[in-house]
């Protein structure tokens, strides 16, 4: 479970987060949503600590990420998974070696013993006898993928995806939506996902934040999303002609 | 002055949260291969023309009854031990070496590589930049000895070949009147210009902002800002040790 408390950041003169509270639960997929330049990636940057707020707290099962001591901060980003809107492959490393280096950095486990966890997560995002390919030979979809395993190999606590189908067809966004939600109903981790696809909202949206302008406007989830009364809600939903048309 | 106290900032950072000393010897052994092997091509072409060309232009200009042959590779000599080998193979280690790591590091950085390191909770800036200030510093003073070897050679040739300088006097002009202190203060600058050559791309490079143009001027100002670095530290040193 993750909660963030009062949540406000600027840079420079200009405001972007303003008191943003809410609660993330564990074995979901929480959804950040909103339009374009609206904070939803500072917000994230926020919360695995890329960024510090300016105010405000973000707490993973209670221990504070924010204020917290140096080892407690390393204690806790090393419970995080990260899946990047590119992927953030690492170049010059293959497949098997981009999902093994949290395995050779954070744990002590043998060689085999890492390169048989390493298949099981390749194999748990479907992706298998691709140990030897580069980056570079990899496919958007197939990237991504790579990136959700990495995130996973070391048994995270807590996954966060930043607009994880961005550059993706909608069948492939859809498969990497839908895997998401799997591995988080399967590993039992508190997931974030930041989005502006209302794909993903309606496939994976358990609980969902809508932030516009840097406030966030309203919590739900993808059941009661067309019941809103927010009008700014309501704009970004019925934002293109085919939600226009189903609009109740 | 802003920049320069955030390049202060970035140097001590260097030393926080490291890793295991494992990790840093193989990253480093690593980086050894890609800034020293990599570079002894260019270096050694760039040292035997400098030698060959500071010979012919040294009998050029010393011709005269009154000046023995042997006093054109006395030049050669104190020359590239006192600034061909250390600092202009510096300049061009700079234009090598410093570009690719302002290159790889700008490019990680905007393709999030360095932010996926970060949430990994691993200190991005010592596991990747603290590798190659190692590998620069062992294997730049290794190339500066090699470029003095053949800078020396490459005059030997040339002087030989041209017949401006016979083999025999070329030798007895090395040999005379040497002062042994110019090897330590050619390592001394080696070891100061591989420091600054690193250190200067790797800032450059981790704090690129923006997209590919970005990492393209990094790459330039890496190397811009580099040489500036050499040459103010080439007359500092020559100021304090000689």
């Amino acid at each position: 479970m993750i909660e963030i408390k009062n949540i406000n950041k600027a840079f420079n003169d200009k405001q972007v987060l303003f008191n943003i509270s809410g609660l993330f639960e564990k074995g979901k997929t929480n959804l950040i949503i909103g339009a374009s330049g609206t904070g939803k990636s500072v917000l994230l940057k926020c919360l695995v600590g890329l960024l510090k707020p300016d105010k405000g707290n973000v707490l993973f099962n209670d221990r504070d990420f924010t204020n917290g001591s140096k080892k407690l901060i390393t204690e806790i980003r090393r419970e995080i998974g990260m899946l990047f809107q590119g992927g953030a492959l690492f170049d010059s490393k293959n497949v098997e070696e981009n999902v093994m280096f949290p395995l050779n950095i954070l744990s002590k486990l043998k060689k085999a013993e890492k390169i048989e966890r390493v298949n099981h997560c390749l194999k748990l995002v479907g992706l298998e006898n691709i140990n030897d390919k580069m980056p570079s030979e990899l496919s958007g979809g197939m990237k991504k993928r790579v990136g959700i395993a990495r995130a996973i190999v070391n048994n995270s606590k807590y996954l966060f995806c930043d607009e994880p189908n961005s550059g993706l067809d909608p069948l492939t966004a859809i498969k990497i939506d839908n895997l998401i939600q799997k591995l988080t109903h399967e590993l039992k981790t508190t997931t974030i996902v930041v989005t502006h696809d209302m794909n993903s909202v309606m496939e994976i949206g358990e609980k969902i934040m809508f932030i516009h302008q840097g406030k966030k406007l309203w919590e739900g989830n993808n059941k009661n999303i067309f019941n809103n009364k927010i009008k700014e809600l309501d704009e970004f939903i019925f934002s293109n002609k085919l939600m226009k048309k189903i609009k109740p | 002055m802003k920049n320069f106290g955030k390049y202060i900032i970035f140097i001590s950072t260097l030393f926080l949260r490291r890793e295991s000393f494992k990790t840093y010897f193989n990253l480093s052994v690593k980086e050894c291969i890609k800034i020293g092997y990599e570079s002894l091509f260019i270096v050694a072409i760039v040292s035997i023309f400098m030698g060959a060309v500071t010979t012919l232009q040294t009998a050029f200009n010393l011709v005269g009854p009154l000046i023995p042959d042997y006093v054109i590779s006395l030049v050669v000599r104190d020359m590239t031990l006192l600034e061909l080998s250390p600092t202009i193979i510096a300049i061009v280690f700079a234009g090598k070496v410093g570009s690719n790591i302002a290159g790889e590091l700008g490019t990680m950085r905007i393709t999030e590589q360095i932010d996926a390191l970060e949430v990994m909770g691993i200190n991005s800036s010592s596991y990747l930049v603290l590798p190659k200030i190692i590998a620069s510093i062992l294997m730049y003073p290794i190339l500066v000895v090699m470029s003095a070897f053949l800078a020396i050679l490459g005059g030997y040739i040339a002087g030989t070949i041209s017949e401006v300088i016979a083999g025999t006097e070329y030798i007895y002009g090395l040999r005379y009147e040497f002062n042994p202190f110019n090897i330590p203060f050619a390592l001394i600058k080696s070891y100061v210009f591989a420091f600054l050559v690193a250190s200067i791309s790797s800032f450059q490079g981790y704090y690129t902002e923006g997209g590919a143009l970005e990492v393209g001027k990094s790459s330039t100002q890496a190397v811009t800002k580099s040489c500036i670095a050499i040459l103010i530290a080439d007359y500092v040193l020559a100021q304090i040790l000689l």
